[in-house]
């Protein structure tokens, strides 16, 4: 019911967003923008509810993975949002969000996960952490996509549509960077997390399961990305090329144990 | 009531033949005042820019008003009326509101959707109303047409997007560096389409402008005038490492730059993004720069192509301010309109006191040692009888007919029966109120 509500409220939210791409006044964004922050609120206090009544994180089957998933794209959206003011960024996301919401209802909820495994303080830091920053590497791939269709505007000459309502180059970058800046640190925290977390429920730090191989390859992709822009200076056109290869990354690394068996099948499982 | 317009603007005359009736700002008096004395016409608004003189009024008798301005055009500016009466145009009524507004929404400049016509419309009217010629009707047009304008600029893109080559440059290079507060412009040559880009980059707050000559002297002078530094030629490549943005506008038959120049100092500018911005013909800048990641390279055709693009949508931006134009045309001729049924009131009104007056002294003067209180009481009983009388009368002229032919009958027929129209407080413009 509430996820009803929540995803309807995101549906609305993507209008708004679509409409304010389409007639670009500014009203259609201030509505989308309402019904988008609505949906967050909704869909927060359904994860929340959650997980007081029942202790476990959200995260016991691919349903609730992928609905966390969505809430946690939206989070980082909306923070980002609030410093870089993209308007037309929502048009983009929110749509997504919504995609994301309505693959998850197609699963069914069944669990066979043990719920203790979901408990204590270093899954919670674990799951919430990765989640938030794999949210902002996926809001980094969104700018880069922006970036590109902007960039190809400007060096073909061909000012359309989307050229007049797309932001600046300089901006898409920076704010793109800064998702990247956000989500390294995160993911690297979130990967402690999971080290220490391991470590006290089955004695070993790093178990050779398919996810945490895949984890330590989208660490270094983006431990690389960065490094190469501080040194060389990888922006621009090739940052964002870079972004987008890095949420293929993530979602190879996500859906890993579709294909792989390991101590994270669970989570996926539907 | 109603509104005329006569004049002459690009589209009607030759700019010899408007160079003749332009009126500068003394003369734009005068002639508001010699206007102003005309019996025809109640109010005047003079306009004179460079592309156009235009003179509106109300009056009573739109035929004999447009001839009075007519002579007077001619009178003043000395030309006989035969060698411009081609060139003038006349509107009247709804046409006359219809053209001020659009004027106004600079739907009828050269440039469509240039903003200063608006500016030179609100002098006008300024003008106006310190010589007086203006009254109700002339300050609720202009009111009306300034809001118009203001609103077809707010909700249509008419002035949106750049239709000169210095600002369609000014606007590219914020779409690739977003704020220029930090952006260092280097200038190569000169020129004055060059130097009007430099300068609108400064006026978005380019942060310094470089600027290189064959002859350093000239170089010199221009970074004077920009407040920047000036450069040797051969250090240009030096300097690419730390500006932004590349303006050149040399007489070189050959590229200035190439793209092996450009790619020594990417790696140097960490990929900071450059942008070429080529007014020269023949070409400064090599086009292949284009191709490398990071830098953007626009010649004079691509700015051209650019500002036709623009020209376009303002075109079709154009569609939708005209509709809000007509929109506000409907609603001054519906308060124009009213206005008619007012004055006819108010006379009757007028009368009818009058007669109250009148016929109170008549009757006072019978009973001398009436005291306040009776006085008082006869008063209202008077006042009351003419509230009472006039009530359903004036509900009646007010609802009118909704049909104008109506409307006017009604009014008319209004008028005759009190005999408002010979009386001398009767038949009064509102204006002269």
């Amino acid at each position: 019911m509430m996820f009803v509500l929540a995803l309807s409220a995101y549906l609305t939210g993507s209008f708004g967003y679509l409409g304010y791409l389409i007639f670009h006044q500014e009203l259609y964004h201030k509505v989308g923008q309402c019904f988008f922050v609505l949906g967050l609120a909704v869909h927060t206090f359904f994860l929340v509810s959650g997980f007081i009544s029942s202790g476990v994180m959200p995260v016991e089957n691919l349903r609730a993975t992928l609905s966390f998933a969505s809430w946690a794209i939206a989070v980082i959206y909306l923070a980002f949002n609030v410093r870089y003011r993209l308007m037309i960024l929502g048009a983009f996301v929110a749509p997504l969000v919504c995609a994301i919401m309505v693959l998850s209802s197609l699963f069914s909820g069944t669990t066979t996960v043990e719920p203790e495994l979901l408990k204590g303080i270093w899954t919670v830091v674990h799951i919430t952490a990765i989640f938030l920053g794999d949210g902002a590497f996926v809001l980094a791939a969104c700018v880069g996509i922006i970036y590109l269709m902007q960039e190809r505007a400007i060096k073909k000459k061909h000012h359309g549509f989307l050229f007049r309502r797309l932001p600046s180059l300089e901006v898409l970058d920076r704010m793109g960077y800064a998702c990247v800046a956000f989500g390294f640190p995160m993911l690297t925290f979130g990967m402690i997390a999971g080290f220490i977390f391991a470590q006290s429920v089955w004695g070993r730090w790093w178990n050779w399961d398919p996810k945490e191989v895949w984890s330590v390859v989208t660490w270094l992709f983006y431990a690389a990305l960065i490094h190469e822009r501080l040194t060389v200076g990888w922006r621009g056109k090739r940052a964002a090329v870079m972004a987008i290869i890095g949420l293929v990354v993530i979602i190879i690394t996500f859906g890993v144990n579709f294909f792989l068996m390991g101590h994270h099948t669970q989570f996926t499982k539907f | 009531m109603e509104i005329v317009l006569v004049g002459l603007n690009h589209k009607t005359a030759p700019v010899g033949i408007r160079e003749c009736f332009a009126f500068d700002a003394l003369e734009a008096e005068e002639g508001l005042r010699a206007l102003g004395l005309l019996p025809e016409l109640a109010e005047i608004v003079l306009i004179s820019t460079c592309n156009r003189v235009e003179v509106v009024a109300s009056c009573q008798e739109p035929d004999q008003a447009v001839t009075a301005i007519k002579e007077f055009l001619s009178r003043t500016k000395n030309m006989p009326l035969e060698q411009f009466e081609e060139n003038l145009f006349v509107h009247k009524g709804d046409e006359a509101v219809q053209h001020v507004f659009r004027v106004a929404a600079s739907l009828d400049s050269m440039v469509l959707g240039e903003p200063q016509i608006l500016g030179q419309m609100k002098e006008s009217f300024r003008k106006a109303t310190t010589v007086k010629t203006t009254g109700a009707v002339l300050n609720r047009l202009m009111h009306r047409c300034f809001m118009t304008a203001k609103r077809v600029r707010k909700e249509t893109g008419i002035g949106d997007h750049a239709v000169s080559i210095s600002y369609a440059a000014v606007e590219l290079a914020r779409k690739i560096f977003g704020e220029l507060s930090e952006k260092k412009v280097l200038l190569i040559g000169a020129g004055e389409m060059a130097e009007l880009a430099v300068e609108h980059l400064l006026t978005h707050r380019a942060s310094g402008v470089f600027v290189a000559n064959r002859t350093f002297e000239r170089a010199v002078s221009l970074a004077q005038r920009f407040q920047g530094t000036p450069i040797r030629f051969s250090e240009i490549e030096e300097y690419l490492k730390i500006a932004d943005i590349i303006i050149s506008s040399t007489g070189a038959p050959g590229y200035v730059l190439e793209k092996k120049d450009v790619k020594k100092v990417l790696r140097a500018r960490k990929n900071r993004p450059l942008f070429f911005i080529d007014i020269a013909v023949p070409r400064d800048i090599d086009p292949d720069i284009n191709d490398l990641s990071n830098n953007f390279v626009y010649d004079i055709d691509d700015l051209q192509g650019v500002i036709d693009r623009n020209l376009d949508e303002r075109q079709k931006e154009a569609v939708r301010a005209e509709r809000i134009v007509d929109e506000n045309v409907i609603t001054f001729r519906k308060w124009l309109e009213g206005l008619d049924i007012v004055p006819t009131i108010v006379s009757l009104q007028q009368k009818l006191e009058a007669i109250r007056q009148a016929e109170m002294a008549k009757t006072l003067a019978y009973i001398p040692n009436l005291d306040a209180n009776g006085r008082d009481a006869i008063d209202r009983l008077t006042q009351s009888i003419i509230n009472k009388v006039m009530h359903d009368p004036i509900l009646f002229l007010k609802a009118g007919g909704h049909r104008e032919k109506q409307k006017k009958d009604i009014l008319g027929f209004a008028r005759d029966m009190f005999n408002l129209n010979n009386s001398e407080d009767g038949g009064c413009s509102p204006h002269k109120e």
